[in-house]
């Protein structure tokens, strides 16, 4: 056995050569994804319609001639429709973006990445985006041939309509952005006398300048690097959350066969190796590799899959939506709906019904009267002939479109004697604050240092419009 | 930045901020290249998690370096613009003092034609004008109401401005001095005359005269609280010591803040052993001059805002 050893031929592998090394930031490789339509991809037009439509049409709309949604930073109101928002409704702005975390979270343990797909207005820009990129330069083959051409005439031209549109598109979603909080008709003005306020311009070009820069250039290194619901929405799938997923049951062994060839015959699974799906995806990825971080649920590969698999006539939805369950054979695919209810999405329900219910209730019930209690620090105690006197300071605000007749008193001290500054009730008017100083005054023998005390300020006109603010009167020893 | 007690401190902040700059420079591009081995895969980082989840060391996006590179150049932009390196002024010479001076000075350019106006009214028409009356409202929370009250209406030791009652005399001229000199004036040098004071009694009167001439002031006002008795002992006591200044019938001398003892205003205190204590220690009051930090434009609103305030009697 010794002797053999000697006479196997070993030949030594050279060592790699010291220059063998990666880079460790990696250039970016374009991609132009490859149109496609289809059940999804209508979907997702859908979706860019009806959120741009929203987008870009809430600003014209005017609402008792202001516009409807207007965000008044300098006024600090905020009017939604009928509603309008102070400083002091902060809360729903809270309890809205609760609702947000809480419905994105539902719908992700549901359905995955829903958001991402059809509505992120990363998706929908860049989906606008390449749309105008395909209208000048035309499909992927030839954009990715523009790519590789030097530059001539033609690709000057080409290059220089396509970013013009894209500015002007771009431009004009700046615009629309900051009417949100100019009203439009004033953008107008200004900007036909070349006056726009250096902010408003600022904001305009910023915002311009992300939509350019977000849906031209970085478009899916948004979603690989950069988005933060991308790296955690991984913890709220589970194995019966929807995903788009290659079936590598039927699809597997893949290769290429002819229309009439019986793939059985062949030893091949459903898959042509077509690659399709590859072209058509926003970020690069081949699904048939299982579900990956990246995979942001547009569906595209369904849609181009489905229509290869028509072409063959074979059945479709070898890349479908599906459970990770389903596809272990755990249950039969058509009854996902029966593994909706489960306590991840039970306990989700529960907190969006909840926070639903107390946003529609709190929003409903709105008291258009708020009263801050302000006892005057700095006189703590005023010792008079008359009595023992305290001082306060009353902003009364009157949220409501009508003007209203406020009426005040004090309860929990007995001794205590109203004195006002101001005639009382006092008359606020619609949307504006009034400042009211008032002294309570007290004979007889109080507790020294700090008694309760409650101002209620009630509407003389709407019962139901009051307030109870509690403080305290300060008495000396 | 330019606080620094020793130049050490000044030298040991810019070193690190230099070196910290240099040194990630270095090591983002000593670490550009991973070293692998031919047709070697990219290694995981040797997490796993649920039994098939691992972490690759894959590589970072170009852009992303670029990215940290421009926020290097910016930072050594910014910090030789602006001061960040120890004492070191930067090239604008920005302070925040100095951007605050600024302000102050872009406010007082804005402000000026407006208290040009209200300079040329005489503060009893400036009363009636509720604007000015409405800017005179906010210097007086600002300035004033630490010890005069939000509402004017003051505190102990510090005058109610609400009554009909005045220390030094309540005409629109008075007050605006009031309010440019302080109580009692200051002089040009910004010396308080601090002879104006109600001195302390205690020593020379002794207890008994003291209880005897506060039951005489009480009962300038309110007779039935006061030992007649006393009072009467007291008259004499009063009329020997006290009428100088407030006067033989009590009524107070304004040019020199005494105070009226007929009325029912109290600025010490309106109970007996307030008044004994007033006596037997004396009270010295001190309203600071305005003139300096407000300036003369200012302390005219205000002068106009006291004078028109609404009295309560």
């Amino acid at each position: 056995m010794t002797q053999s050893f000697k006479n196997i031929p070993i030949k030594t592998q050279p060592a790699p050569p010291l220059d063998d090394q990666d880079e460790l930031y990696e250039v970016r490789k374009k991609i132009h994804p490859r149109a496609i339509s289809g059940l999804f991809a209508t979907w997702r037009w859908i979706a860019v319609w009806v959120t741009q439509l929203v987008f870009y049409g809430l600003p014209w709309l005017s609402w008792e001639g202001r516009p409807a949604v207007l965000f008044d930073l300098d006024a600090r109101k905020f009017y939604i429709f009928d509603l309008i928002f102070w400083p002091q409704d902060f809360i729903y702005l809270a309890l809205l973006l609760m609702l947000c975390a809480f419905g994105l979270f539902w719908w992700t343990a549901i359905a995955g990445r829903l958001w991402c797909g059809y509505a992120c207005p990363q998706t929908v820009y860049t989906s606008i985006f390449l749309w105008i990129e395909a209208k000048v330069e035309g499909n992927h083959l030839a954009r990715q041939k523009l790519d590789a051409a030097p530059m001539s005439g033609r690709k000057l031209r080409l290059r220089a309509t396509k970013h013009a549109i894209w500015i002007a598109f771009s431009l004009w979603t700046g615009f629309t952005f900051v009417s949100y909080f100019t009203p439009l008709t004033d953008l107008f003005r200004e900007s036909r006398h070349g006056g726009l306020g250096p902010w408003e311009l600022f904001w305009i070009c910023f915002y311009g300048f992300a939509t350019y820069g977000n849906a031209g250039f970085l478009r899916e290194q948004v979603c690989k690097y950069m988005c933060p619901y991308a790296r955690f929405q991984g913890v709220m799938f589970d194995r019966d959350t929807l995903i788009i997923s290659y079936d590598t049951e039927r699809g597997e062994p893949r290769g290429g066969r002819k229309k009439s060839a019986n793939p059985q015959e062949l030893g091949l699974g459903s898959c042509v190796d077509c690659s399709i799906c590859v072209q058509v995806c926003p970020t690069g990825i081949d699904i048939r590799n299982g579900l990956q971080s990246e995979c942001i649920g547009c569906a595209a590969c369904i849609d181009a899959c489905d229509q290869v698999m028509e072409k063959m006539n074979y059945p479709k939805g070898l890349i479908r939506y599906t459970t990770e369950n389903a596809l272990e054979h755990r249950y039969a695919e058509d009854r996902f709906l029966s593994h909706i209810l489960r306590p991840r999405i039970i306990i989700y329900t529960v907190i969006l019904a909840v926070l639903v219910t107390s946003m529609v209730w709190t929003l409903a019930t709105r008291n258009p009267l708020k009263v801050d209690v302000v006892r005057d620090r700095n006189a703590l105690v005023r010792e008079t002939v008359f009595g023992q006197e305290n001082a306060y300071t009353l902003n009364l605000i009157n949220t409501d479109d009508h003007e209203h007749l406020l009426m005040i008193k004090t309860e929990a001290l007995p001794q205590a004697e109203l004195l006002s500054d101001q005639a009382l009730p006092v008359r606020v008017a619609a949307g504006s604050t009034q400042r009211l100083t008032l002294r309570v005054r007290t004979k007889g023998t109080l507790a020294q240092g700090s008694n309760p005390l409650i101002f209620v300020v009630q509407a003389v006109d709407q019962p139901t419009m009051q307030r109870r603010e509690k403080t305290s009167f300060q008495a000396a020893r | 930045m330019s606080d620094f007690v020793h130049g050490f401190w000044s030298l040991y902040i810019s070193i690190i901020t230099i070196a910290g700059f240099i040194g990630l420079f270095i090591l983002l591009l000593s670490q550009n290249k991973v070293k692998k081995a031919a047709g070697e895969q990219v290694k995981t980082m040797g997490h796993v998690w649920d039994g098939n989840l691992e972490e690759y060391n894959n590589p970072l996006p170009r852009w992303w370096m670029g990215l940290f590179l421009l926020t290097l150049v910016f930072g050594v932009v910014y910090l030789v613009l602006y001061p960040g390196l120890g004492s070191y002024k930067g090239v604008y010479g920005w302070s925040s003092s100095k951007a605050y001076e600024d302000e102050v000075k872009v406010a007082d350019q804005q402000t000026a034609p407006l208290f040009a106006k209200y300079r040329a009214m005489p503060v009893e028409q400036l009363a009636k004008d509720p604007a000015a009356q409405q800017m005179g409202q906010r210097l007086f929370l600002t300035y004033c109401a630490q010890c005069h009250g939000s509402d004017a209406r003051g505190a102990k030791g510090f005058p109610n401005l609400r009554d009909n009652d005045w220390l030094w005399g309540g005409e629109a001229k008075t007050i605006e001095e009031t309010i440019l000199h302080g109580r009692p004036p200051m002089d040009q040098d910004g010396k308080q005359e601090a002879v104006m004071r109600m001195p302390a009694w205690g020593q020379s009167l002794g207890d008994e005269k003291i209880k005897d001439v506060a039951n005489y002031v009480v009962s300038l006002s309110r007779p039935a609280e006061a030992d007649a008795s006393r009072a009467a002992r007291g008259k004499d006591v009063y009329n020997q010591n006290c009428a100088a200044c407030h006067a033989a019938n009590g009524k107070g001398t304004q040019a020199m803040g005494a105070p009226n003892l007929t009325d029912n205003t109290w600025l010490y205190g309106y109970k007996m052993e307030d008044i004994v204590l007033s006596i037997t220690n004396g009270r010295g009051g001190l309203m600071p001059a305005q003139e300096k930090l407000l300036g003369k434009d200012k302390v005219h609103l205000l002068a106009a805002y006291v004078y028109g305030l609404p009295k309560d009697q």
